[in-house]
């Protein structure tokens, strides 16, 4: 297995399907402001996805570009925590959803910005700009609805209650991970967990919600196993190239 | 009010017109130039929000990353369009809450064009191609708008409409350049889009009442008819340069006038359209009205929050 090619198609996939999601509010936003804000927010994931894909692809060495990896995989090839997937629900699940991931990509990215791959660093740095506004922006919403009003409340808890079990996949790592700190492409990632689990902790207070702890988390998008939820993202992903192969859009 | 004061007020707001004074929000005007105003830019507000469902409707299926990014890009201009004009509303005194239950009751209107299905992602080009394009055909005009806040929206709106214009139609040349299924696909995409888009610029000008005044205001600078003229003259010829055939047997460049004579345009479909019939009214107002609703919650508790911590400051 190609561990900087595996490395990077797991970031890159999250970005693509978390966008994907996210643009499917784009018209249908409980206020225009944030219409304007998710759309925002998925254009950055879209261009986060292309640039790591584009990278991906130049690691695999087969020729392939950004678009073939991100419309012509089969699902066990997607390698995206199975958080992203999970559908928008409502405002609340989809901003439990957001706050739980940036928190993640936000760490990550900051760590990566010591990679010792040169583009793994680049491109980390410049999505962590993007990523700090995400954070705030999620950040913000899970505490005022939390802190809002007593049915914004029971919604956002009930997000929080249903996304958690995808949570302990955000630390998910195997030997991929293990060799790419072995030669120096990753750094030391170990206290990850820790500041995630701060970070939110702190938040989650501030937005009076409640964490209940889970007894069976999901940890096997990393490896291609995903919830059913992903089928059906990439039928309506793919649509356009498996209906007409091989053009020029 | 005495009414030689509104007579004399009346005359100094048409002098300020006349010498292209831009009337701003805090300037008397004439209660039915405000009402003509408001209708038009909350029309034009909603056309822009409505406009946001056609082409959503390709983003998760767009063709690949690039194609997907400016499809988004596009998307969220045409919310922020929608949020400018709203604002410009209310710098005449309308709430935008209630300007929107207007939309949703269907006592308010917007472009009929956004009543049309969009089937393939060749209509992604065609919208941008054929409807930014006659959008920017009415509205850079209305950069000289007399009423300052419009004109000004208007200005930085018709950058952006440009933009869309030009990556409409680049899609619809890559598919026109493409395999028989993809110039087919963009050959009935325009089949589609071509009349409803000569309706955008609205009824002829023998049957537009409101034209003469809203001209003497300034609000207006051509007719209906003037513009739409000026939108086949520029498209057919773009149309021909990428191989595809405009719908309409009548059509024909004419020496004498320098002008294209085009065939008519089918006023019983546009007014149907217009009063509700099309074949999407009632998807788009029931998606807007469902994300009004469904957003009920978090607005007030964005609402909610926003007062407690006020109350917090306060004590
Ligand atoms: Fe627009
Ligand atoms: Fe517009
Ligand atoms: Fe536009």
């Amino acid at each position: 297995m190609n561990h900087l090619f595996e490395y990077v198609l797991r970031l890159g996939d999250d970005s693509l399907i978390l966008g994907h999601r996210l643009s499917e509010w784009c018209g249908h936003g409980p206020v225009l402001e944030e219409d304007i804000a998710m759309t925002n927010i998925a254009l950055d994931l879209v261009g986060q996805a292309n640039s790591l894909l584009e990278y991906a692809a130049n690691v695999e060495g087969k020729g392939k570009t950004a678009d073939d990896l991100a419309f012509l995989r089969i699902d066990k090839e997607y390698r995206n925590l199975i958080l992203v997937e999970q559908p928008n629900v409502d405002f609340g699940h989809t901003m439990m959803r957001q706050f739980l991931f940036d928190a993640y990509r936000k760490i990550l990215f900051e760590k990566l910005l010591e990679s010792g791959d040169e583009q793994i660093a680049a491109i980390a740095a410049k999505s962590l700009k993007e990523t700090k506004y995400h954070l705030k922006h999620s950040s913000e919403w899970v505490i005022r609805l939390g802190d809002g009003t007593e049915e914004s409340h029971r919604r956002i808890q009930n997000a929080l209650d249903t996304l958690w079990r995808y949570t302990e996949e955000l630390f998910y790592s195997d030997e991929v991970d293990e060799s790419l700190r072995a030669s120096g492409v990753l750094p030391d990632l170990s206290s990850l967990k820790q500041e995630w689990t701060n970070y939110v902790h702190a938040v989650l207070n501030e937005a009076t919600l409640e964490i209940k702890e889970e007894t069976w988390y999901f940890q096997n998008g990393r490896q291609g196993y995903h919830s059913e939820h992903l089928g059906y993202i990439l039928a309506e992903l793919q649509f356009m190239q498996r209906a007409y192969p091989g053009m020029e859009w | 009010m005495k009414e030689e004061n509104i007579e004399e007020l009346e005359r100094q707001f048409q002098e300020k017109i006349d010498n292209d004074i831009k009337i701003e929000p805090r300037d008397w005007m004439p209660d039915n130039y405000r009402k003509t105003l408001i209708r038009q830019i909350s029309q034009h507000a909603h056309s822009e929000v409505v406009g946001m469902l056609p082409e959503g409707n390709w983003i998760t299926r767009a063709p690949n990353l690039r194609r997907k990014a400016v499809l988004l890009a596009k998307v969220q201009d045409e919310a922020g369009h929608g949020l400018y004009l709203y604002s410009a509303t209310e710098t005449l005194g309308a709430d935008r809450e209630d300007t929107i239950d207007d939309l949703h009751d269907g006592t308010a209107k917007y472009s009929s064009i956004f009543n049309y299905p969009t089937l393939t992602w060749a209509d992604m080009g065609a919208i941008g191609w054929l409807v930014d394009g006659a959008a920017i055909m009415n509205q850079v005009p209305l950069c000289r708008c007399s009423y300052g806040p419009y004109a000004r929206a208007m200005v930085r709106i018709c950058k952006e409409e440009s933009f869309h214009q030009r990556q409409g139609f680049e899609i619809m040349t890559t598919l026109a350049n493409g395999t028989p299924e993809q110039k087919a696909m963009a050959q009935d995409a325009l089949n589609r889009f071509w009349w409803p888009a000569l309706m955008m610029f609205g009824p002829n000008d023998a049957d537009s009442p409101h034209t003469a005044q809203s001209m003497k205001w300034k609000i207006k600078r051509h007719t209906n008819d003037e513009l739409r003229q000026q939108f086949v003259d520029v498209t057919v010829p773009q149309a021909e340069l990428i191989g595809l055939t405009v719908p309409d047997p009548d059509l024909k460049w004419n020496e004498e006038t320098g002008h294209y004579d085009f065939g008519p345009i089918n006023w019983d479909e546009f007014w149907a359209v217009v009063n509700g019939n099309g074949p999407c009214n009632k998807e788009r107002i029931d998606a807007r009205r469902k994300a009004k609703e469904d957003g009920e919650w978090v607005r007030e508790a964005a609402n909610a929050y926003a007062a407690k911590k006020r109350t917090k400051k306060a004590s």
